[in-house]
């Protein structure tokens, strides 16, 4: 009842009754065709540029980024991560299926579970899925291979983010996201959750002061796999990463 | 609904004005939001594109607003979610009660949302035994001081860090009370320990939405703390509670407006979460809700539609227009009387409670015209409030009341503090904009201003009012 009195009410405003059939096909086609915006220049970069684009946006919004050249590399930085910030070698890990051939063992003191998180994690592994260079964000869609908590209830999430899944523009990851995802719940590409995180998180409630770690995590770590060959700073395959000043400018004049 | 003081603004104003915990929290304040903003906007060249394609994509949508509504609700079924159509507030409130009770709910965790404040879903809550808990960190400490927010985004607005300590000490009684507060950091992890509990605790989880989706049938939160996904993601049932004018076509279409919201908020190129909602846990999922609502709220709305006042409808609230406006800088909050305080709670206030209550809310301006300036969606505000006073007066109120209104209006102009602070906010905002430039060859809302001359930039130091203050500041200590 209510829902026809809130549509009658609205057509009543707008002085006419439900839309004809032609305009409501124009309507529907608008919404399958989702026409693009403006989108902002600042991305638009040749494939280095965004990637370190991307590196600088993380770190100017007091998040990390440690580069590394292959998923086999993980381990090992994560263990110098962890131990450099005087944190456990536990962690809860994304039962992802990119993690699969990550060889842990060359670490054996890292332990992990692979499950959603609880409240006594203190740090969480997480599987990025898409980096967007524009605001150094990342994308974190969820399902069964990246629950939603990793991002959450850890006190520290490090999100392991291959260089070749990184975009220029938000919308360059939903279509992304419109050609690979398929939710069988509601036949579209939607899973239940997506995250886009910038930084760790934050507060300015009190005096309007920003402080670091509100209730999500207080550290945002990522571990970038260069996995993409035309992504790489151009002369040198492992140069030491572009570095932001965390609340300062990405770039100069930015 | 929050009880409306509004009749009593010129009162509530006089009183804040003369508070001075208040003043210290809005001198405190000040400004940071506006140096932020501006860098914010300096930064990507173009924003006024953006605002311009954001205006028009909120109109196409309030133009089409019954098909984009019906597109979303079908989307929201087929992800799996329910949506409850609300009239009214208390159809809003009872909706959001049988859910919870259906749920077996005794407590509740609440993301910030400005709409539950307006339909006073929390003491309908309390008053039938559930317990709502609210868990933005602002929120949290107005809860407990049992007051209601000052500002859109920041609803801790009026208060500085001592209040925070001396409530936090007062009401964690369980936590030793010599405990020292060194820094703002040590009162943000008290506030951290303590919500942890509840969020795991919590049966059902209730969140606001800054935007709903028709392409996909999403509801979207934007935040800093991360609150709101938490309160999202652990219970078993979650309830978004959104007006009818959330509702955008497209991602693509979310996208402009998120590319417009945070930088016009607080500043920052985007939030730390902004998260998109589709519906309830999916198979093979290790988390989130089991249930998913959407409590769809009209609560006046669609009146608006085919008036005057339908292009406030394109509000993201963003909060630029009480960050930079002289009279929400001199009085808070609080002194507008009810939910939406500042430029765009002048306008819309009297939409929603009638102008009867609220007639001298369109006077609580100075018509600088700042607020219009800095929208991202480019709300004519100043217009709007003429128009209220118009109507004010083809509803022929009687003399008494017309001389109140008239009075408020002077009265707002012969307060220096008024002026004094919006002479410096713009000279700050001005200073930023021009920086290394030396002079301005166009001003937005001065271009017939600039056309044929240049505006210098103003010399850093503010003022002349303000740097004579400092300076006998300077000279006392
Ligand atoms: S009226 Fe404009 S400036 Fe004010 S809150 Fe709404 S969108 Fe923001």
């Amino acid at each position: 009842m209510s829902k026809d009195a809130i549509l009658g009410a609205i057509r009543r405003g707008l002085k006419r009754g439900p839309l004809p059939a032609d305009q409501q096909a124009m309507l529907a086609g608008r919404l399958a065709s989702h026409p693009r915006h403006l989108i902002p220049a600042r991305s638009r970069l040749p494939r280095p540029d965004q990637v370190a684009l991307f590196v600088r946006n993380v770190e100017k919004e007091f998040g990390t980024v440690e580069r590394v050249p292959d998923l086999a590399a993980v381990p090992a930085a994560l263990a110098e991560y962890l131990a450099a910030q005087n944190l456990p070698s536990r962690f809860v890990l994304a039962p992802n299926p990119d993690f699969e051939g990550i060889p842990w063992t060359d670490r054996p003191l890292l332990t992990f579970e692979r499950r959603r998180a609880q409240a006594s994690d203190q740090v969480s592994l997480q599987h990025g899925w898409a980096g967007i260079a524009e605001t150094g964000t990342l994308m974190l869609p969820s399902g069964p291979g990246r629950p939603t908590t990793l991002n959450l209830l850890a006190e520290t999430e490090v999100v392991v983010l291959r260089a070749s899944t990184i975009v220029g523009a938000y919308e360059e990851a939903w279509d992304r996201l419109r050609a690979e995802s398929h939710d069988v719940r509601s036949g579209g590409f939607m899973p239940r959750n997506i995250m886009f995180v910038t930084g760790p998180s934050r507060s300015a409630d009190i005096e309007q002061t920003l402080e670091l770690g509100a209730h999500g995590p207080r550290r945002l770590h990522v571990i970038l796999v260069d996995d993409d060959a035309a992504a790489l700073p151009p002369g040198d395959a492992t140069p030491p990463p572009p570095v932001a000043v965390p609340g300062g400018p990405a770039a100069p004049g930015d | 609904m929050v009880a409306i003081t509004s009749p009593a603004f010129k009162e509530n104003a006089a009183r804040a004005l003369a508070d001075p915990g208040l003043q210290k929290a809005l001198g405190t304040a000040k400004g940071a939001f506006l140096q932020r903003r501006a860098q914010a906007v300096a930064n990507l060249p173009e924003f006024e594109q953006l605002r311009n394609i954001g205006r028009d994509i909120k109109n196409h949508t309030l133009a089409n607003l019954d098909f984009y509504l019906e597109a979303y609700e079908s989307k929201v079924k087929a992800a799996g979610g329910q949506v409850h159509w609300c009239s009214t507030a208390d159809d809003a409130r009872a909706a959001v009660l049988e859910i919870c009770r259906k749920a077996g709910a005794r407590t509740v965790t609440k993301g910030k949302s400005m709409i539950s404040e307006e339909l006073g879903i929390n003491a309908h809550l309390e008053a039938h035994g559930i317990r709502p808990v609210e868990t933005d960190l602002g929120e949290y400490i107005l809860q407990l001081r049992q007051e209601h927010p000052s500002h859109i985004i920041a609803p801790a607005f009026h208060l500085n860090r001592e209040d925070w300590e001396a409530d936090f000490r007062r009401l964690h009684t369980d936590l030793p009370p010599d405990r020292v507060f060194h820094e703002r950091r040590d009162i943000l992890a008290e506030a951290r320990t303590k919500l942890r509990e509840k969020f795991l605790a919590a049966d059902v989880g209730i969140t606001g939405a800054n935007f709903l989706i028709a392409e996909t049938g999403s509801s979207v939160i934007v935040t800093n703390e991360g609150n709101g996904d938490l309160t999202q993601t652990l219970p078993r049932v979650h309830i978004a509670l959104a007006s009818i004018e959330k509702v955008v076509p497209t991602l693509e279409d979310a996208c402009n407006m998120l590319r417009l919201l945070a930088r016009s908020a607080t500043g920052q190129d985007f939030s730390v979460y902004t998260t998109f909602s589709t519906g309830a846990r999916r198979e093979g999922d290790l988390d989130g809700p089991d249930e998913y609502h959407v409590v769809l709220v009209d609560n006046g709305r669609s009146n608006m539609i085919g008036t005057e006042f339908q292009e406030m409808l394109r509000c993201i609230r963003c909060a630029a227009c009480m960050n930079h406006c002289p009279v929400y800088g001199a009085v808070g909050g609080h002194a507008y009387g009810w939910v939406y305080p500042g430029p765009m709670g002048s306008v819309l206030t009297p939409s929603l409670v009638g102008i009867e209550k609220t007639g001298l809310l369109p006077n609580a301006s100075t018509f600088c015209g700042r607020c219009e300036s800095v929208c991202p969606v480019k709300i004519p505000l100043p217009g709007m409030m003429r128009h209220w006073r118009e109507r004010e007066f083809e509803r022929h109120l009687t003399p008494a009341a017309q001389r109140t209104n008239i009075g408020l209006w002077a009265w707002f102009a012969r307060r220096p503090t008024v002026y004094r602070w919006a002479t410096r906010a713009a000279i700050g905002a001005l200073g930023l904009l021009g920086r290394g430039k030396g002079a301005f060859h166009s001003l937005p809302l001065a271009g017939g201003w600039t056309k044929g001359r240049d505006l210098p930039v103003p010399e850093p130091g503010g003022t002349f009012m303000a740097r004579y203050a400092k300076a006998r500041r300077g000279q006392r200590v």
